[in-house]
């Protein structure tokens, strides 16, 4: 580092550590699942709407399909794991007290996985019954 | 203001900012992706109903079916729109391009009318528009 000045607050290079928020990793998962979801996004919605046009019976039908079933499964589970990413950037933008933060920011994360088993759960109970 | 005795510039508030389109958008982006948030549960719990049987299915579809139903399943319907189109833009952004504020501020107005004619498409496809129903899904079910 001779002849550059560092920018890093002397807390800062005492501690010797980065950000601990994985911002990168965060960025590119943020992004990989949002190219996802421009595609199942658009097929779930014009299948979906289909499906609950025929009542009860055309919804476990639908469901029923393997194709759509495995479908489902990833357009659910990848718009899940989107929300929760993009809801903990919310999160941290707006809410600065330190113990709110971090109990809505596991809050974020049990509704997220607590949504996707629901989801699962239906999908294969009416998959593998058909 | 008068309070304000710092000469130093001002960092420029939400306040005292001239309202762009391109912010407009940026704001929408969240506020839908928030919005989708709520819409994705709404999913999962008709899922749900469908696999727990026509006990938990019927009440739902009853909701869901009624006018303040059908108009908040539009409002979503047109949140995704939005959020899809506007995430496509942020990708491209992502890449470097499409930052020429002229080209941006276009495209945002672009987005925000497509993105309506998106919903509107999809639900006048899907016969969702009583007495519209150009594919004749209507009893195809």
């Amino acid at each position: 580092m001779a002849g550059k000045e560092s920018i890093r607050t002397p807390l800062g290079k005492v501690r010797g550590l980065g950000s601990a928020k994985h911002g990168a990793g965060h960025f590119i998962t943020q992004r990989v699942s949002a190219i996802a979801l421009l595609f199942l996004v658009p097929w779930f919605l014009i299948s979906l709407i289909g499906a609950v046009r025929g009542g009860y019976d055309g919804a476990l039908v639908w469901v029923a399909d393997p194709i759509n079933a495995v479908l489902t499964l990833l357009a659910v589970g990848t718009a899940l794991y989107h929300m929760r990413l993009g809801m903990q950037v919310v999160i941290e933008d707006y809410i600065a007290k330190h113990g709110t933060r971090n109990l809505l920011l596991i809050l974020n994360t049990f509704i997220c996985i607590a949504l996707f088993a629901t989801a699962a759960y239906a999908v294969l109970k009416i998959a593998i019954a058909a | 203001m008068s309070s304000w005795t710092d000469k130093r510039p001002m960092s420029p508030h939400v306040s005292i900012w001239k309202w762009h389109i391109t912010m407009a958008g940026s704001i929408l982006h969240r506020a839908t992706g928030c919005a989708n948030y709520v819409g994705a549960a709404v999913i999962v719990a008709w899922l749900f109903a469908t696999a727990a049987g026509p006990d938990y299915y019927e009440p739902l579809s009853a909701v869901t079916g009624s006018i303040w139903g059908q108009l908040i399943l539009f409002g979503f319907t047109l949140s995704v729109c939005y959020h899809l189109l506007s995430g496509l833009r942020h990708l491209f952004w992502d890449a470097g391009k499409g930052f020429n504020p002229k080209f941006a501020s276009t495209m945002g107005a672009i987005i925000l009318v497509s993105s309506l004619a998106l919903a509107v498409a999809i639900w006048l496809l899907a016969g969702l528009v009583p007495g519209v129903d150009p594919l004749h899904m209507t009893g195809a079910a």
